[in-house]
């Protein structure tokens, strides 16, 4: 019976949600706008809600918030959430959500749009100094919400003994798709695909943006992705998938596409600097390198993953917490977070430090600069998990078909 | 409450200096108890109204609003929208029609294959462990209902691994030359299948007769599609769970049956197989109407399974209406058609359930009554003529 209690626990949860935001009060009307911050006197009490990777990356928040409570003579409490979007969706019903927490980008836009969120960008100084896709990223209605945490892209993997048995040398690798066809085609042998790809968009659009296309235009409000420059690019891939050079990682009974990369699936992957911890713990023995993805005829691009510090609009210490962000956002900071959990920093004055640092990282700085962020206008999640949905087939996937009914799906989520 | 008040009105009235009569005494009684009655109801009555009660009435509320998940859903800023959270689900053509009719489909395809089967599984585990001569009766019992006991994320997470592609399920399949699919991200239908198998269809490119007519936003080849493989890998999980609860209530059922009748049948001359069809399944037909309510029930509301191991997927085949409605809400912000999703998905249990109730019904009982009725009306009748 234990299905019965966990439905009755998710309703408890759902209507643990509804009494909390009864209780809580108004402050409805007032927008997330970048009005003089809320500024509680005296010491304050942040409350800090994050998502977090492991021991590693709580301890490295917990004692640099601790590092900043010290020197302030506030306090700060971390919480680790188990389910980040319902411990966020709890908070801004009950109108006393977190002070600070993690904002995923592809998250971002409906809080933004539903006023969740508290525009503090314009308070920081040295705005320009993060990269400027993400600032993108995190801009709702022509403004910038929030500073970004930290970043990731895609890059190539690839696995060099696979590499030398074929019989190529540095000299071969990829830069055009030509050459990516090329070498896929050289490393596909039995059991082993050339380049192994993870189910979704989150890869694919790679191949997207170095056609020069995007599923939405540049100001978010149309729905681009039945037009040449994404159908072309995911025909490209298609053909491959079908010729047998490329294989998704479904097809290679493989969850993600590292995992077909670590199992020696697939000689070549593209997936992002998380791939590095994952083969540190799970495949210790693999060699590999990275580089960055061949370009494609509209020239180099990948994808860009990212979190925010957002700030809670029903938040009563918004000065404060915009204060910590600056801290957590410091040179230093993003370093000190590098070095514990392997995230690159957010800002291009500390690429060259990380780059020093972690010379073999540089294929994803690199992203930094030609990147493209998510999908992030709101109301969107339903139709790119849809989308993602009817791409999981992706050698059968009737592309225009499916690509026309991302457009008219799209079309009705923003023209609410 | 008011009828308490009355009779103790009546009972002040009645005065103390009276000596009561023994009758009344009793009833005196009866209301001191009433009252003490309601006093230790009351807790249960104060946490069942603030979490049960007030709950559902603000998500009935929530399901008529276009409420956006900040602050409070009775606060100003909030607009009703009437019914078009329903509409949206089920008039509007669009993503959200399409994805309830999705779940809806699955799950139906779902219930029709867990609920005979778990009842069927566990009729047969109980009486299999009823039998007075099977050595080691305990153990048996404990063993089937083990897995009743486990944490169903224990077990889903055990589940994902038997069911991987090089799982053990697939490596056992493989001991007979049979090569198994990668069950959790196989979105072909059982029913796509057989028909391949038979050659009526290839499903790479299906008759576009029923590919291309659509009927509430999912045409007429995906409504029959059947179950989809992973959705097949789940519904064994949940069959081989279930059915150790089931069992215990149907063994309780069978310990409750007389000996003397079976006897009596036996002298007769019933054999097995009569004595099954007449006396023991008539003795469990209230015990099946509990079992299959309850299956109908839990699996029309399934969502751990679909939370921790496919999350909707491969291809939407296992989204199932209350994890859809949690996505609308907590990830989608769409918290109106996630608690308008939460209230047809009752509407269509409760009909279901009721229809069900009436199929099962005591039909020699209900042809008494009838009977009853028609005598009645006939002597009504008599006497107006």
């Amino acid at each position: 019976m234990t299905r019965t209690t966990r439905s009755a626990a998710l309703a408890l949860t759902l209507a643990g949600a509804l009494a909390l935001s009864a209780c809580g009060g108004g402050g409805f009307e007032e927008d997330g706008g970048s009005s003089s911050p809320a500024s509680a006197s005296g010491p304050v009490d942040l409350k800090m809600l994050i998502a977090s990777s492991g021991d590693a990356e709580t301890d490295a928040v917990k004692s640099a918030a601790d590092a900043w409570a010290k020197k302030t003579g506030n306090t700060v409490t971390v919480t680790v959430a188990s389910d980040m979007n319902q411990q966020l969706a709890q908070g801004f019903a009950s109108g006393k959500p977190a002070d600070v927490f993690y904002m995923d980008a592809s998250r971002f836009a409906d809080y933004a749009k539903n006023g969740s969120l508290y525009a503090y960008a314009d308070q920081l100084s040295d705005n320009a100094d993060f990269y400027e896709p993400l600032r993108q990223t995190f801009t709702y209605d022509g403004k910038q919400y929030c500073a970004p945490k930290d970043f990731s892209t895609l890059a190539l993997q690839i696995n060099t003994d696979a590499w030398s048995k074929a019989g190529l040398t540095d000299a071969d690798v990829p830069t055009t798709w030509e050459q990516l066809e090329a070498v896929s085609k050289k490393l596909t042998t039995k059991g082993q695909a050339g380049l192994g790809i993870g189910v979704g968009i989150d890869r694919l659009g790679a191949f997207v943006v170095q056609n020069g296309g995007w599923w939405l235009s540049d100001d978010g409000a149309k729905a681009t992705a039945n037009t040449p420059a994404v159908t072309d690019a995911l025909d490209y891939v298609q053909r491959n998938v079908k010729a047998g050079n490329f294989q998704m990682s479904n097809q290679l009974d493989s969850g993600w596409g590292g995992e077909a990369f670590g199992t020696k699936k697939s000689a070549m992957t593209i997936e992002g600097n998380w791939i590095k911890g994952a083969v540190k713990n799970d495949y210790p023995d693999l060699k590999y390198k990275t580089v960055e993805l061949p370009a494609g005829p509209s020239g180099k691009g990948t994808l860009q993953f990212t979190q925010c510090w957002g700030v809670a609009a029903d938040s009563k210490a918004q000065a404060q917490a915009v204060d910590l962000v600056k801290a957590l956002t410091t040179v230093d900071q993003q370093m000190a977070f590098a070095d514990a959990f392997g995230v690159m920093p957010s800002r291009q004055s500390a690429a060259d430090a990380y780059k020093t640092k972690y010379p073999e990282d540089a294929p994803f700085i690199a992203g930094g600069e030609y990147g493209h962020g998510p999908i992030n206008a709101a109301g969107m999640e339903q139709v790119v998990a849809d989308l993602n949905s009817k791409l999981e087939n992706f050698g059968g996937a009737n592309l225009p078909q499916v690509l026309g009914g991302f457009d008219t799906n799209a079309g009705a989520a923003l023209g609410q | 409450m008011s009828t308490a008040d009355t009779v103790e009105g009546r009972d002040t009235v009645a005065g103390p200096g009276r000596s009561p009569a023994p009758r009344r005494r009793r009833r005196g009684g009866g209301q001191r108890q009433s009252g003490a009655g309601w006093l230790f109801v009351t807790p249960t009555l104060v946490v069942l109204g603030l979490f049960l009660v007030v709950p559902i009435l603000m998500a009935l509320w929530v399901s008529f609003t276009d409420w956006s998940g900040r602050g409070n859903p009775f606060s100003g800023g909030v607009g009703f929208v009437g019914a078009d959270n329903y509409k949206a689900l089920l008039a509007e053509p669009g993503l959200s029609r399409q994805d309830f009719m999705i779940s809806l489909r699955n799950t139906f395809y779902y219930v029709l294959g867990v609920v005979p089967l778990q009842t069927l599984l566990a009729l047969g585990l109980a009486i299999v462990v009823n039998q007075r001569f099977l050595k080691g009766r305990t153990f048996f019992r404990t063993a089937f209902y083990f897995p009743s006991v486990v944490s169903s994320v224990a077990i889903s997470l055990v589940f994902l691994f038997l069911f991987t592609g090089t799982g053990a399920v697939n490596q056992f399949l493989g001991v007979f030359g049979i090569s198994g699919p990668t069950w959790f991200s196989d979105p072909r239908g059982l029913i796509h299948l057989v028909g391949q198998g038979l050659g009526l269809w290839s499903i790479d490119s299906p008759p576009s007769a029923l590919a291309d007519t659509q009927v509430m936003s999912l045409s007429v080849w995906d409504w029959f599609s059947g179950p989809s493989v992973a959705l097949s890998a789940i519904m064994l999980q949940v069959v081989w769970t279930t059915a150790g609860t089931f069992m215990l209530m149907f063994l309780a059922a069978l310990q409750d049956l007389p000996t003397e009748v079976e006897e009596a049948a036996l002298v007769d001359g019933a054999n097995a197989w009569q004595r099954f069809r007449a006396v023991t399944l008539p003795h469990l037909r209230p015990t099946m109407l509990l079992v299959i309510t309850l299956g109908v029930i839990g699996t029309w509301q399934v969502f751990d399974q679909m939370y921790v191991m496919t999350q909707g997927g491969p291809a939407k085949t296992t989204l199932t209406p209350a994890y859809l409605s949690y996505t609308a809400a907590f990830r989608q912000q769409q918290w109106g058609q996630g608690a308008a999703m939460a209230f047809l998905l009752f509407v269509l249990i409760f009909v279901l359930t009721s229809f069900q109730r009436f199929v099962l019904r005591d039909k020699d009982e209900a042809a008494r009554k009838r009977a009853e009725r028609a005598q009645k009306r006939a002597a009504k009748k008599a006497v107006t003529a």
